[in-house]
């Protein structure tokens, strides 16, 4: 248990160096570019502080969510519906839960560990992160710039490479 | 008093569920916050213009290049509708266009460090080159099927 913990702890510091790292680089790199132009770096610096003020309320909901799943999921609830043995029940939830999640993409990444951490499978992750892409509210716009021949055909071969992708991440990881 | 037990244990329960997730999600901040920064330099320093730019007319390499251009691009999914649909109006092929809308939410370059940070470079490394790789497998049997069909 103790080495278990203390294995975690490695893992989270290791994974904050990592963090920090990139963001001193990003941090880097907008010193730089401000020489050249620092017009450009007050716009994109908005820019920034715009998406942050958009996600904003969904990364409040994710970290609830990251809390309800500490308190009310257990990993035996989660490896029966998401993990080895959810079989296709889990392939299909993977698929309903990432057209159903808003925002962006790597706010979901931290949830998507905790589940993991909890039993929930390498490819439904994939199959997830790769249903975000289909979203219900921006139907309508979709089928206005392209027809709804287009948007049909094109889900449906997005959900399938989804499945397959997330087939193939699970043979790779089970390496 | 066996009521305002179990009360305590799971108000106990809830703030240490909470404490964790947001531990677990102050690990994720930075590199979610330098993603942010980097999303802001490409707004301003990736124009539309810039990517219609970049097409050949050749469908193979277009269809490759909207999906290169896709992964680098960030951004809501409304707006490559819109790039999308200003590169079918010059002549861009729907195959590359395809490629493009698709790439935009399924492959992210910018968002990648926090992917390999949070879920782990193997994982990160082989959902994003997969993902590449349907791009064009997608689009090409979409927009196949869609000439059939009509």
């Amino acid at each position: 248990m103790k080495v278990n913990q203390k294995g975690q702890k490695k893992e989270r510091n290791k994974n904050l160096y990592y963090s920090f790292s990139f963001f001193v680089i990003v941090f880097i790199l907008y010193l730089v570019l401000a020489i050249f132009d620092l017009e450009k770096i007050s716009m994109s610096l908005n820019a920034s502080f715009y998406i942050l003020i958009q996600i904003s309320p969904i990364l409040v909901v994710v970290i609830l969510l990251m809390g309800v799943v500490n308190y009310l999921i257990k990993p035996k609830s989660v490896s029966k519906y998401l993990g080895i043995e959810s079989g296709a029940k889990g392939w299909f939830l993977a698929i309903f839960m990432g057209i159903l999640s808003h925002g962006p993409i790597y706010i979901w990444y931290p949830l998507l560990k905790d589940l993991r951490d909890h039993g929930m499978r390498a490819g439904l992750i994939a199959v997830f992160l790769y249903n975000r892409a289909i979203k219900i509210p921006l139907l309508p716009v979709m089928i206005f710039y392209f027809g709804l021949g287009f948007v049909i055909i094109l889900f449906i071969y997005m959900m399938i490479a989804s499945i397959v992708e997330g087939k193939i991440i699970e043979i790779i990881e089970h390496k | 008093m066996a009521s305002k037990k179990i009360n305590m244990i799971n108000k106990e329960g809830i703030a240490v569920s909470l404490y964790k997730a947001l531990k677990s999600f102050g690990v994720a901040l930075p590199v979610l916050l330098g993603v942010i920064l980097l999303l802001g330099l490409f707004k301003i320093y990736i124009t539309p213009e810039l990517l219609s730019s970049v097409f050949t007319g050749n469908l193979l390499r277009d269809t490759i290049l909207g999906s290169v251009i896709g992964s680098i691009s960030v951004g809501n999914p409304i707006t490559s509708y819109i790039i999308g649909e200003e590169l079918l109006k010059e002549g861009v092929s729907l195959f590359a266009v395809t490629a493009f809308i698709v790439a935009w939410v399924t492959v992210g370059l910018v968002q990648l460090p926090a992917e390999i940070s949070i879920l782990g470079k193997r994982f990160a490394l082989t959902r994003n080159i997969l993902s590449f790789i349907f791009t064009i497998l997608v689009a090409i049997a979409t927009v196949v099927t869609l000439r059939v069909v009509t």
